[in-house]
């Protein structure tokens, strides 16, 4: 590699085993538990706009056997590309439709969720996996989710999200065990909502 | 009273100790070399490399040291050495055409184009033990022939009969990327590529049986070897920086193409079909099987009824690793005492109640409980 | 390097190994597949399951799933019959503190991830905790349709009647659902899964568990998990609700009662004695002054 390009590029995980790996059992931890919101830290200080969070999910996640899929925003700064195939050897795909992880920066204008990959009735297996850099994350407020993970019930706000999420979502859900599953991060924080997870309908919450 | 079993960790420290030293045998005899067992036991050498899917003569030779000549344990450590090493890349197909070779028979020909060559062979030996080995008996120089100077004056048997229309061709090569089944489980019904690592990487006793099997008329295919070629092939590979290929030197290989009777179907007219071995080095029971094998699993891609075991990809390579099936049997001998309990329990509350309706008290039983 | 690798100081240097024997991108592999199990419950990933350095049927799933979750500051009990002296148990437990480094115990409460074979601890786990399951056979329907092809589609279709009619021939024949072990389970509501070859006194503890549970299969090259709070329920029929073995007498050292018991042979003339199946269980309880009539 060029000397001038390693130097602008910016650095990846300084320890790869051990940051990797607490960045994997936060997103293990976040999809068993969805709703519940985990801290994130990372030190990461990729090319904008990809946040040091997606960057970290990213490194943490993927490599050469994962092809990922950038949003707009991503897409049109070519140092995002740069940086995450110097780091991953991921390729980059252009439709939806061939990604493993999805890489979004913009979640007000993120697809819609069938164009990316949904699996198969034998393979569910072989579905996307969101990441979506929020600017708000909050457990305390917003719709209501229960199924496996969830005690009860949990409530995760995201923001900003399109106008059609919740029907996105209960689409999503309805076609278990089809569907994508969503990453959610913040600065610091990340929080989990697989396809298992069911939404909880006003008129369906028990009175409190 | 009764303490339980204790010293799992200081049982296995002892254990291993006593398997190094059973291991070395009689101190007051010689210690075995590496070079020894890579020179002298040479087939066992290139079953353990075979099996063990990594060409490499001191690795294959040391692992039989360790595993005391057991080969199925060689093949372990050979495997999960392998694991761990890195990946450049895959080379380019290897090109047995132009192999220099050792050894090179066909059976359909009573001659052909470069010659029969008979090479080492135990085939023609009277199987009389020499005791003269025994006291360490130096054996003759064998005569020498000059090396074939030109590899197209040995044109591949197949390539032969292909050129007529005889034998279907080869598939093309569509630049499809190749399976791996190390890297990626198998999904079923798994293609040519796949089953064919499966069967190279395969038992040769299973799969020695099950290629015998389909000559019994389980599955039966009519074969006959079109060649068998032994020797040594050039290895290339391509590095993405570089763009052409650089030659990485030889290994050594032994071919079976097994030419198959077919009546054709629909629009293909009647011809021969191909099955297809490698092994590394010298191993014809291994390749000449798995070519009956390959060509038996080919059933449905020919429009044939998918009817015995070699013709069953699932049972074939789902069985046929010996790394697979030694463990799954062996585990057997780990502790199943709470399972066994469990069936214990069972059999107890089924012979009482058994004793009951015959009015015949039988120990008392385990009371089962709601949940 | 890590600092608490540093005071465990077992990781021994010059080895050529990674943290925890795996390399970066099969751990990763396994992740990312483990993270599709969380988000389909009881479903079977299929991975590309490595060789490892011990042989199939010694627990190379568990092993490659614990090595892919396994950090630095995580405490490891490795389990076997319920036991952590038994030797399997022991030789994993070596095994992640020479390549890992990691702090082990035989304390349940104080363990971040049990490995396990046959048994569930009798101490109800906590949030935060694993539990990696060995997996010999995964697929509930093997047994009854040898497969792979076909039982895919079984899972596809949520066709599980081929099980149902098994379990409904036991008691016809027996009287009795004749599943004593790897008693098989419907996650969530959709997929029907094997437990692995626990005892089905186990399986109540597997539903609504605050652990994460996760499943690996080294030789059959699958990965499934159970989330948190899961519903996990054990297949029966309305006539024959699901039941669990109970002993008819206390553990002999601990007199722990619902407890799952090992049945000790003591002589040649039908002497035997009963005993916790999990020695952690049983000597915390006897630490706490519990004593059984043979203590």
């Amino acid at each position: 590699m060029p000397h001038d390009l390693a130097r602008q590029l910016a650095h990846g995980f300084a320890d790869p085993v051990h940051e990797g790996q607490a960045v994997f059992r936060a997103a293990m931890e976040a999809l068993s538990r969805p709703g519940r919101i985990r801290p994130l830290p990372t030190g990461l200080r990729p090319p904008a706009p990809l946040t040091p969070e997606l960057a970290a999910l990213a490194l943490a996640l993927v490599d050469a056997d994962t092809p990922v899929w950038l949003d707009a925003p991503l897409r049109a700064e070519p140092a995002v590309a740069g940086f995450l195939r110097f780091h991953t050897g991921a390729p980059i795909v252009a439709s939806p439709e061939q990604a493993a992880f999805a890489l979004i920066a913009d979640p007000a204008r993120c697809p819609a969720f069938t164009e990316f990959a949904q699996g198969t009735p034998a393979y569910p297996d072989a579905s996307a996996t969101l990441v979506l850099a929020v600017e708000t994350l909050s457990d305390e407020s917003g719709p209501a989710f229960t199924g496996p993970g969830i005690r009860g019930t949990e409530r995760l706000d995201a923001g900003p999200l399109p106008a059609d999420w919740a029907s996105r979502w209960a689409a999503n859900h309805a076609g278990f065990p089809l569907g994508i599953d969503c990453l959610f991060v913040a600065p610091g924080r990340l929080a989990g909502l697989p396809r298992s997870a069911r939404p909880v309908t006003p008129e369906a919450t028990p009175c409190t | 009273m009764y303490v339980a079993v204790k010293g799992g960790e200081a049982a296995i420290d002892n254990a291993h100790r006593l398997l190094a030293e059973v291991r070395r045998g009689d101190p007051a005899v010689p210690d075995l070399t590496v070079a020894q067992i890579r020179e002298q036991m040479r087939l066992l050498v290139d079953r353990v490399m075979t099996e063990g899917s990594l060409y490499d003569p001191d690795l294959a030779a040391l692992a039989l040291k360790q595993a005391r000549g057991d080969v199925v344990e060689a093949v372990f450590l050979v495997r999960a050495y392998r694991t761990t090493l890195p990946r450049f890349g895959a080379t380019e197909a290897l090109d047995t055409g132009a192999m220099t070779l050792s050894r090179r028979i066909s059976a359909t020909f009573k001659d052909l184009p470069g010659g029969q060559v008979l090479g080492p062979t135990f085939d023609y030996t009277h199987r009389l033990v020499d005791f003269a080995l025994a006291d360490g008996a130096v054996p003759e120089p064998a005569a020498e022939a000059e090396p074939e100077a030109d590899a197209a004056a040995c044109p591949r048997v197949t390539d032969l009969l292909g050129q007529a229309g005889l034998l279907e061709p080869s598939p093309p090569d569509d630049g499809a990327p190749v399976g791996d089944l190390t890297r990626e489980p198998v999904d079923y019904p798994a293609d040519r590529a796949v089953r064919l690592q499966g069967l190279a990487r395969g038992d040769e006793g299973f799969i020695l049986a099950l290629g015998y099997s389909t000559q019994r008329g389980y599955g039966r295919t009519h074969p006959f070897v079109g060649e068998i070629r032994v020797g040594s092939v050039q290895l290339d590979f391509t590095p993405e920086e570089l763009g052409f290929p650089v030659s990485l030197g030889t290994v050594d290989m032994t071919e079976c193409q097994m030419i198959n009777q077919f009546h054709g179907h629909g629009a293909v007219p009647p011809q021969f079909t191909r099955g297809y071995g490698l092994v590394f080095g010298q191993g014809e029971r291994k390749a000449m099987a798995m070519a009956l094998v390959d060509r038996s699993l080919r059933a449905a891609e020919l429009g044939e009824a998918v009817l015995v075991p070699a013709q069953d990809q699932e049972f074939v390579l789902a069985h046929c690793d010996s790394l697979q099936a030694t463990g799954f049997v062996e585990h057997m001998k780990l502790p199943h005492y709470v399972d066994f309990q469990a069936e214990l329990d069972l059999v107890r509350r089924l012979r009482a109640e058994h004793a009951a309706r015959t009015a015949e008290p039988d120990e008392p039983t385990l009371r089962e409980a709601a949940e | 390097m890590n600092p608490q690798v540093q005071i465990q100081g077992t990781v021994p240097a010059g080895t050529g190994y990674n943290f925890a024997y795996l390399d970066e991108g099969t751990k990763r592999m396994i992740r990312r597949a483990i993270l599709k199990a969380i988000a389909i419950p009881g479903y079977q990933v299929p991975f590309a399951a490595r060789e490892m350095p011990m042989p199939y049927g010694w627990g190379t799933g568990g092993v490659q799933v614990t090595a892919a979750i396994l950090g630095a500051s995580d405490v490891l009990k490795v389990i076997d019959q319920g036991a952590d002296d038994t030797t399997n148990a022991v030789s994993i437990r070596r095994f992640f503190t020479a390549t890992a480094g990691i702090a082990t115990t035989t304390r349940t409460a104080e363990a971040t991830v049990i490995q396990t074979r046959h048994r569930i601890p009798e101490a109800p786990l906590a949030e935060g905790q694993v539990l990696v399951y060995q997996v010999p056979i995964p697929e509930p329907l093997r047994f009854l349709e040898p497969r792979e092809t076909e039982t895919r589609q079984l899972h596809a279709l949520a066709e599980y009647g081929l099980m149902h009619v098994k379990l409904y021939e036991d008691i016809a024949r027996h009287g009795h659902i004749a599943t004593t072990y790897a008693y098989p389970v419907e996650v969530a509501g959709r997929y029907v899964m094997d437990p692995s070859p626990t005892p089905k006194f186990d399986n109540p503890k597997m539903d609504d568990c605050p652990a994460l549970q996760l499943f690996g299969a080294g030789r059959e090259k699958r990965i499934y998990a159970i989330p948190p709070y899961t519903r996990v329920r054990s297949l029966d029929f309305e006539d024959h609700p699901f039941r669990v073995q109970s002993f008819d007498r206390p553990c002999a050292l601990c007199g722990a009662e619902d407890v799952y018991l090992d049945e000790v042979v003591l002589d040649d003339a039908g002497g035997r004695m009963f005993v916790c199946s999990d020695t952690d269980h049983c000597e915390s309880r006897r630490a706490d002054g519990h004593m059984g009539e043979a203590a």
